[in-house]
């Protein structure tokens, strides 16, 4: 079905961003970049305690500072027409926003100083010295009250398994208990969380960085009290989001407010600092992985449980256990969740959310596992394959990943491999080590819609409020509609990234291109079928009665399906129908039947080699080979892109990013780009991204699965296997750094 | 960030009478500005030197030693041909430390005069004795991997931060200084101080003392051929020693002369080991004299919380800087400066 769908020649083209230009000439405008007529300066100040309640905020010290213009303060905040703390839905989630003087994190907002000047508001901020009524916090994993979550991630079942898990590791010729930690990490956008608010009576005007404009725009309407039809946001670029902007942030709404408050438009940008609370974060995990295996391999059991956290005041739960509910075929499976309350910032979603840390104690398990069973850990995966979603046991809609495994370890060499660790040094005397890992991340789709119109000068216009957050929508959506249409690229205007198009989904949870896309390719089909309706009853056109046979667009003409020399342009067909242009919208949305038919997910195999410094400990990945399979590919160039993009953030998972907490004050400590290490162009000298070639007739008209978040699943694990590889010594507590290798 | 003069001072002369208490000098502001925005520092006055004329050579003098003027930028000694064939372990500190855009701006004075990374004295909401002194230091019992292991004392647990002041303390580098009480000079390793129970006093310099120029001594080219400077670090690029080590030696026949080792990122101030170097003189090198040489480096370490690993670290690194410094100083720099992946 997808291929006959197909037209035009733009889609699987490795074209360039369409919007690089634009970046690279500083043209491209970013939130920040707009300075609206009398535009003020906002500066959040932040709490410094994570628990207890502020009570004593200087603010005349703040408003005598020259150019402060006021204070926002729990006392004159404008009011809200709805609670940020009412959750009428688990994807609700709680906001601060001056509503009383509590604080329950550490840089939690407690007030907005507005001032003529960035320095002004700045200063103002520090002036005001709060003073707090403090209490002890509680910030480690497992240190405050262990509960058993209602639901982890995005509404998946706390727990799920299938067949009796005691009984597969009683029954196992080896057994294997290990358990896992991994760090917070902190969303860390180049762009930080800004917004500049334009307030006209009731009606607003947003520039903010935002992966769901819709989202974003119900939520404001619900605050302020007023219709969403009056909000205008504008997020044409964003400069990272990875979770931390699906959701519109505190901060963000504390612009509008404040905005709100002097009557003048308002910019407020989060300081990197103050990205470590309010905007949501990965929380710590603590992993114990269960495994049971016959001596062939096969697994009898594998038992994921996991240990989390979450504030004190909300619910996001990283969902761990999801992996290993579709990944390996098991004869018994149990995937179970738990969490602690701690005095931090709401989790919430982080490229990959659940899968990145899940898939990193999974990999590693496996690993140790096969060097219990001397086997290679290829094999023990192959061993293991599943064939049908092992709990569901339904098939899958496409999967690819044994031409993954095989494309991948063929490029790496993986076939040299020695089975011991400490085998491998190169010409300087440096350990190396190969380990490997299986990627996966689930093929959702969101809702999403699209307008196509196509004009008389026989170019098309196509709209739909879609984000581009740097993965490349811009491109991609118009790529689809070219070939949707018929229509070479340079034909094709593309809208997207302002509230007021239809709702084009969420740019996150691997969804965007899927479904975006997908509405925009039923919305080109839709405006050609207007177009073939005027054509084919009009007795002037040469496709008059082609009604059975149906056309085809091309090079800008349609034609009738059965004889392409009988055809006609866009152009003409408007014109003698005295039409400007044709529009129409489509939907792009999963299929019920087939989602509840097919399990579908996009897998992929990833192999890493790393050196480590015998004496010292010093790591470095030197080579990294992924494969994989998902779907369709849009844009070979834009989808390596994404996935050299996960896999170096595998590498930070694996080995780097780790927010540091005193646990006294429950503050961060490294909350700065110099000491909250993410790996640097020395760390990743060598990527390469496979593309298997992957036919998937079920996921969305259009056959394209996500590849925003694969990247990271799989990297972490191999690379932790590859240390352990390299230098005999198995860490099980990420990231791994040099002191944990000194033996 | 406070509101705050602003003077620019045409000479030396003139940026010493502009200075008065409360107020700060202005290079390149790499560090300073970033301080000043998050409040940990304020000064009322920003004295700014980066124009001043002549600040800015390096110059071979007569006795064969090299003067490297204030406002040199760290890029531009490092990538000196002369400088870097002469004192290669000092280039090589360079290069090792910041990324290229700090390099380009940072000068040879403010390299010298950065503030410690302490993540207390950064977070203006914990008690630090540097930044307030008496106050206290949190950072003890805090999250201590990357503090010192030498010379601290329990006002002050931080570390210098420098990757440069390393080999110049190792090489006997000198600092000049104008001041109001005019021009004086103090020798690098005893231009930082340990923190004892005046950690706010970081350094010998007193009020409205300016750094003009760091001086090599001819002596320190004698370790051109077996000079190196080796760096612990957990990103390949872009981050601050765990530890470091600089080192050079010279030979006479199979027999060590000299040997000059001083230690980056174990105290709060460039360590240098001169007991490890009068073991060193004479000897025969083989690793269990690199060991032991290490063993007396490290002599008094200890760790002053979470960090004992930094001790093992340190006592490894300068036995492999001793190897490598023996094998011989590279043609280059390698294109990882001081970076084990360097080869």
């Amino acid at each position: 079905m997808s291929e006959r769908m197909r037209h035009g020649a733009s889609i699987g083209q490795p074209l360039t961003r369409r919007d690089g230009p634009a970046k690279v000439t500083g043209a491209a405008r970013y939130s920040a970049d707009f300075k609206p007529e009398g535009m003020l300066h906002a500066v959040m100040a932040v709490s410094t305690i994570a628990r207890g309640r502020v009570t004593h905020l200087d603010v005349a010290a703040a408003k005598a500072h020259p150019g402060v213009v006021d204070v926002m303060t729990p006392e004159n905040a404008p009011a809200l027409a709805k609670s940020p703390d009412e959750k009428d839905n688990p994807f609700t989630f709680r906001l601060d926003l001056l509503q009383n003087a509590g604080v329950r994190y550490a840089n939690q907002p407690i007030a907005v100083v507005i001032a003529e000047t960035l320095e002004a508001a700045t200063e103002g901020a520090a002036l005001l010295a709060p003073r707090y009524d403090a209490e002890v916090p509680e910030v480690e994993l497992g240190g405050g009250e262990i509960f058993t979550p209602s639901s982890v991630g995005a509404g998946s079942p706390t727990e799920e398994g299938a067949g009796d898990v005691a009984a597969g590791l009683a029954a196992a010729d080896t057994r294997l208990e290990a358990t896992y930690e991994t760090a917070a990490q902190y969303h860390n956008a180049l762009e930080p969380h800004t917004s500049v608010a334009a307030w006209d009576g009731d009606r607003l005007t947003l520039q903010t960085p935002t992966q769901a404009l819709w989202i974003a725009k119900g939520r404001l309407a619900e605050l302020f009290g007023i219709p969403p039809e009056n909000i205008r946001i504008v997020s044409h670029f964003l400069g990272g989001g990875f979770g931390s902007k699906g959701f519109i942030a505190a901060p963000q709404i504390l612009g509008i407010m404040a905005a709100k408050l002097v009557g003048r438009p308002v910019k407020l940008v989060t300081r990197r600092e103050q990205m470590f609370g309010p905007v949501g974060h990965r929380a710590s995990t603590r992993q114990t992985l269960k495994l049971g295996a016959k001596a062939d391999g096969g697994l009898t059991a594998l038992d994921h449980h996991t240990l989390t956290l979450t504030s004190r005041h909300d619910d996001f739960v990283e969902a761990c256990g999801l992996i290993a509910r579709h990944l390996y075929a098991a004869d018994a499976i149990a995937t179970t969740h738990a969490v602690s309350r701690a005095d931090i910032g709401t989790p919430l979603f982080m490229r990959a959310p659940g899968e990145a840390p899940g898939s990193v104690a999974v990999e590693s398990a496996l690993d140790e596992l096969a060097l219990e069973l001397d086997m290679d850990p290829l094999e023990l995966r192959l061993r293991n394959y599943a064939e049908v979603e092992p709990i569901t046991h339904r098939p899958f809609s496409s999967k690819a990943l044994r031409e993954c495994y095989a494309q991948g370890a063929e490029r790496f060499g993986w076939a040299k491999r020695p089975k011991q660790p400490r085998q491998m040094r190169d010409a300087h005397g440096l350990l190396v080590g190969w380990g490997m890992g299986t990627a996966t991340y689930p093929a959702g789709m969101m809702q999403g819609e699209a307008r196509a119109t196509i004009r008389a000068d026989g170019t098309a216009l196509v709209e739909t409020a879609a984000q581009d957050m740097g993965q490349g929508a811009w491109t991609v959506l118009a790529q689809i509609a070219a070939d949707g249409l018929g229509l070479g690229l340079d034909a094709v205007d593309l809208r997207i990234g302002e509230s007021d198009l239809p709702n084009g989904g969420l740019a996150g949870g691997s969804t965007g291109t899927a479904t975006a896309g997908s509405a925009v390719h039923a919305a080109t089909q839709a405006a050609l079928a207007e177009l073939e309706a005027l054509a084919v009853n009009d007795r002037a056109s040469p496709l008059y009665g082609a009604g059975n046979a149906g056309t085809v667009a091309q090079n800008g003409r349609l034609a009738r399906r059965d004889d392409p020399t009988r055809s006609e342009s866009f152009s003409e067909i408007l014109a003698r129908a005295d039409k400007a242009s044709v529009e129409a919208k489509g939907t792009g949305a999963g299929e019920p039947a087939s989602r509840k038919t097919y399990a579908m997910h996009a897998h992929g195999a990833v192999y890493a080699e790393v050196k480590v410094d015998p004496d010292l400990g010093q790591i470095r990945v030197t080579r990294l080979v992924g494969a994989f399979a998902a779907g369709r590919i849009v844009n070979p160039r834009l989808v390596r892109s994404q996935y050299y993009g996960g896999m170096i953030w595998g590498v930070s998972l694996a080995l780097h990013e780790h927010a540091v907490l005193d646990t006294r004050s429950g503050r961060v400590m490294n909350p700065n780009l110099a000491e909250y290490h993410v790996p640097v162009n020395a760390d990743v000298p060598s990527l390469e991204a496979i593309l298997v070639e992957e036919h998937d007739p079920h996921v969305n008209p259009l056959g394209i699965k996500g590849v925003g978040e694969i990247g990271i699943t799989g990297t972490a694990g191999a690379i932790a296997n590859a240390v352990w590889h390299a230098t005999g010594v198995r860490v099980r507590h990420f990231p791994i750094t040099l002191d944990k290798l000194l033996t | 960030m406070n509101r705050f003069d602003y003077i620019r001072a045409g000479s030396v002369a003139e940026a010493v009478a502009a200075h008065a208490a409360g107020a700060a000098y202005l290079a390149s502001g790499t560090n300073l500005l970033d301080l000043m925005k998050g409040d940990v520092t304020r000064p009322e006055r920003l004295v700014d030197i980066s124009r001043i004329f002549g600040l800015d050579a390096i110059e071979t003098l007569p006795d064969g030693g090299t003067r490297i003027g204030a406002l040199v930028r760290n890029a531009t000694l490092a990538h000196d041909p002369a400088f870097a064939k002469a004192y290669p372990a000092v280039a090589e500190a360079l290069l090792s430390g910041a990324s290229a855009q700090l390099r380009n701006a940072a000068t040879t004075a403010g390299n010298i005069l950065q503030r410690t990374r302490c993540q207390y004295f950064y977070d203006t909401a914990s008690a630090c004795n540097k930044r307030q002194p008496g106050a206290g230091c949190d950072a003890i019992g805090g999250v201590t991997r990357t503090h010192a292991v030498l010379g601290w004392s329990e006002h002050c647990i931080a570390t210098h931060p420098s990757d440069f002041c390393v080999p110049l303390a190792g090489f006997d580098a000198v600092v000049e200084i104008e001041g109001p009480a005019g021009r004086r000079e103090i020798p690098l390793e005893s231009f930082h101080r340990l923190p004892g129970d005046a950690p706010e006093r970081e350094t010998e310099l007193a009020p409205g003392d300016l750094v003009v120029a760091v001086r090599l001594p001819p002596e320190a080219k004698a370790f051109a051929a077996h000079s190196r400077y080796l760096k612990v670090r957990e990103r390949t690029s872009y981050a601050f020693a765990l530890v470091s080590a600089a080192v050079g030696l010279t030979f006479a026949g199979d027999r060590i002369g000299q040997a000059r080792i001083a230690l980056g990122g174990v105290a709060l101030k460039p360590w240098r080991a001169r007991a490890a170097e009068a073991l060193l003189a004479g000897a025969i090198p083989s690793p269990e004299l690199f060991a032991r040489a290490a063993d007396a480096a490290l002599q008094g370490a200890s760790p002053s919380g979470d960090n004992a690993a930094k001790i093992d670290l340190a006592r490894r690194i300068v036995v492999r800087a001793l190897t490598l410094a023996q094998a011989g100083t590279p043609a280059r720099i390698p294109a990882l400066p001081a970076s084990p992946f360097g080869a």
